[in-house]
């Protein structure tokens, strides 16, 4: 117990992300309403985006840009051990394209269904299923 | 120009797919011959590609001239130049196949429906050709989101099928890319060979064993490997034929080939199978996929249901060989990919036929089908024998090297529950057999029945389903020849 706790001090950002996740597969796994299990999934994705920009980020460094002119000169660090790591953030601006997009298409669908049943509960769609495989 | 060919392979279908889009505002006649044109360019293409493979060696392409490890490069090697052909092979003759359907449901929309078609295209072979693990995850999604996007379009409850579908995928994708980042972690890099070129450093690496664990476990979401199959059954028989007889043969498949690309050529043999207990535990797993599929295939009462819990057994198959780590095993896994590939179409191709026939796929609905659809039917049976392992079938040539991986590993349980499914399947198929070749056919008439009448399914859905079935003898006959010519030459060194 008495390493745990600096453990989950020092890597913090590894704690919030797995919770978010846990969050969202929660929403996903035991919601009823399939809008909910929706933003259920965006939480989960949201925390993997999360965890990618926390990876990059490195104490005390600055913005991968060089600004030209204002003091004299160019300014900016050079060396990579001064600025953050752009890649994983540019990674995720492709993640997030793909989480809008994948929200996107969930949303039509569940559009449809409310359309098909009249509701967006699982438990009134699985009944009127039984009912209608019934007769 | 053939330099090129990689970078088009990918171009060709999404190109074209926002060509037919626009089409379908202009002219819809236009829509269907140029969706089969784009289809046959890149089929072509890809047959180019492998006759290059099989005479000069392997293919790094880099995308707009920027090197490895900072640019993305393309590869095509021995282990993806035969499956891209299957690939696009596949959704040719299924789009073919698919004419009338594809008319009669979704006449107004034939541009969307087939630039749907079209990317769910560039999705899978972008997949398979990539050589770099991010670009993989993209691709993925490109391939999941039209594939939902395919099944959603049906009737009755497709649109709710294909909602689960998408909340398992997103599940696994997200898994996957998740182990792309503790990848990144140990390695700072995403390029599949640069990654591969430092495994040997990072053989302890902690955080790489948590990314290969996450990564697989992502993809056997993905796949459908029991238990996470519930969303497979639902999604493929309540979607549209046409989306169906596309979809089944792929989707799976294209997972499982990410599933041996990662294990061979990123995390190489040597990291992938190092640890004997994730081995073993995920053989164990497989062998509960196949027999659980086999058993709720029994339970099934419609044709198209039958085959999507034969496709969950499939994928035990695959994994399990793959997973028992010996030359064997990884061979059996990856021809399997491809004859379960042409297998799998050549069912759904049979039953989308009956379908449009009977209207139903009910079993009760079959008698008398060998009388009514005899071509349809001769196909039917040459895919049912491929599926029970019968030769001359490529079937056969499969699954006796996963047996045979099975023994060299002393896996008894595997080998066990693959030949506990052949039977099964022949049960399955036989029992479909009998219904449609001996039980009498209900006229409705109280009069002596004439028997059935002739009455085929129309010659575009036919002739698809005879050359598929045709290319699985063919298959069979030359299994020696893709075995030594390419899959052994995929298998890198240090696989016992």
């Amino acid at each position: 117990m008495t390493d745990l706790l600096p453990l989950m001090a020092a890597k913090y950002n590894y704690w919030i992300y797995t919770i978010l996740m846990m969050t969202g597969l929660y929403a996903m796994i035991a919601k009823n309403n399939l809008v909910k299990k929706i933003i259920g999934m965006n939480i989960f994705q949201t925390a993997i985006i999360l965890f990618y920009v926390s990876i990059a980020y490195k104490t005390g460094g600055t913005l991968p840009i060089i600004m030209e002119g204002g003091h004299g000169g160019g300014h900016g660090a050079i060396n990579a051990a001064d600025y953050i790591n752009p890649l994983p953030h540019t990674l995720m601006l492709t993640a997030i394209v793909v989480s809008v997009a994948t929200m996107g298409v969930a949303l039509a669908l569940a559009i449809k269904v409310y359309r098909q049943y009249g509701t967006l509960e699982e438990d009134d769609i699985n009944h009127q299923i039984r009912t209608q495989a019934g007769q | 120009m053939t330099h090129h060919f990689p970078a088009l392979l990918i171009i060709v279908p999404l190109l074209s797919a926002l060509i037919v889009s626009a089409m379908g505002w202009i002219n819809r006649r236009w829509c269907f011959p140029l969706a089969v044109a784009a289809l046959s360019g890149a089929l072509a293409i890809s047959v180019g590609l492998l006759t290059q493979v099989m005479a000069t060696g392997p293919i790094a392409y880099k995308m707009a001239g920027w090197s490895p490890p900072i640019g993305i490069t393309y590869v095509i090697d021995y282990l993806n130049a035969p499956i891209l052909v299957v690939i696009l092979a596949v959704a040719l003759l299924n789009l073919i196949a698919a004419k009338t359907w594809i008319e009669k449901d979704f006449s107004e929309k034939i541009g969307a429906y087939l630039a749907l078609y079209l990317l769910f295209l560039s999705g899978m072979v972008g997949i398979v050709s990539t050589g770099d693990a991010f670009n993989l995850y993209v691709l993925l999604e490109i391939g999941s989101l039209t594939g939902y996007a395919l099944i959603g379009l049906g009737k009755e409850r497709a649109p709710l099928s294909s909602l689960n579908y998408l909340f398992m995928g997103t599940i696994g994708a997200s898994f996957y890319l998740l182990g792309i980042g503790y990848i990144y972690i140990a390695t700072g890099t995403l390029n599949m060979a640069d990654i591969a070129s430092m495994i040997p450093q990072l053989a302890e690496s902690g955080t790489l064993f948590l990314a290969l664990i996450i990564c697989m476990a992502g993809l056997f979401v993905k796949m459908a490997l029991f238990p996470m199959h519930g969303w497979l059954p639902n999604a493929y028989s309540n979607a549209p034929s046409a989306s169906a007889g596309l979809i089944a043969p792929l989707t799976t498949k294209v997972m499982i080939y990410a599933m041996v690309r990662l294990g061979l050529t990123v995390f190489t043999p040597q990291f992938t199978f190092s640890r004997g207990m994730l081995s073993e535990a995920i053989v164990w797993v497989a062998v509960a996929a196949i027999i659980a599929g086999s058993l709720l295939a029994l339970m099934q009462r419609r044709l198209s249901r039958m085959l999507t819990y034969i496709i969950v057994a499939e994928v035990g198959y695959m994994v399990g060989g793959f997973w028992l780590g010996n030359e064997a095993g990884v061979t059996g896994a990856t021809l399997h990919i491809i004859n379960d590939a042409a297998m799998t179409l050549t069912l759904f191709l049979a039953v989308s036929a009956i379908t449009w026939k009977l209207g139903s796929d009910k079993f009760e609905d079959l008698q008398g089908l060998f009388g009514k659809m005899p071509f349809t039917m001769m196909g039917f049976v040459i895919a049912a024998l491929a599926v029970i392992g019968i030769p001359p079938t490529c079937g056969f040539f499969s699954k006796w090297y996963l047996i045979t991986a099975g023994i060299n590993a002393g896996q008894w349980a595997f080998v066990g529950a693959l030949l506990f499914s052949s039977l099964t399947n022949a049960v399955l198929f036989f029992r479909i057999f009998e219904i449609a070749f001996f039980e009498p056919f209900a006229t409705g008439h109280g009069h002596h029945d004439h028997g059935p009448t002739f009455s085929e399914a129309p010659l575009t859905m036919v002739v698809p389903l005879i050359v598929a079935a045709i290319s699985l003898i063919a298959l069979g006959l030359y299994s020696g020849d893709i075995v030594t010519k390419l899959i052994q030459l995929a298998i890198p060194a240090g696989i016992a």
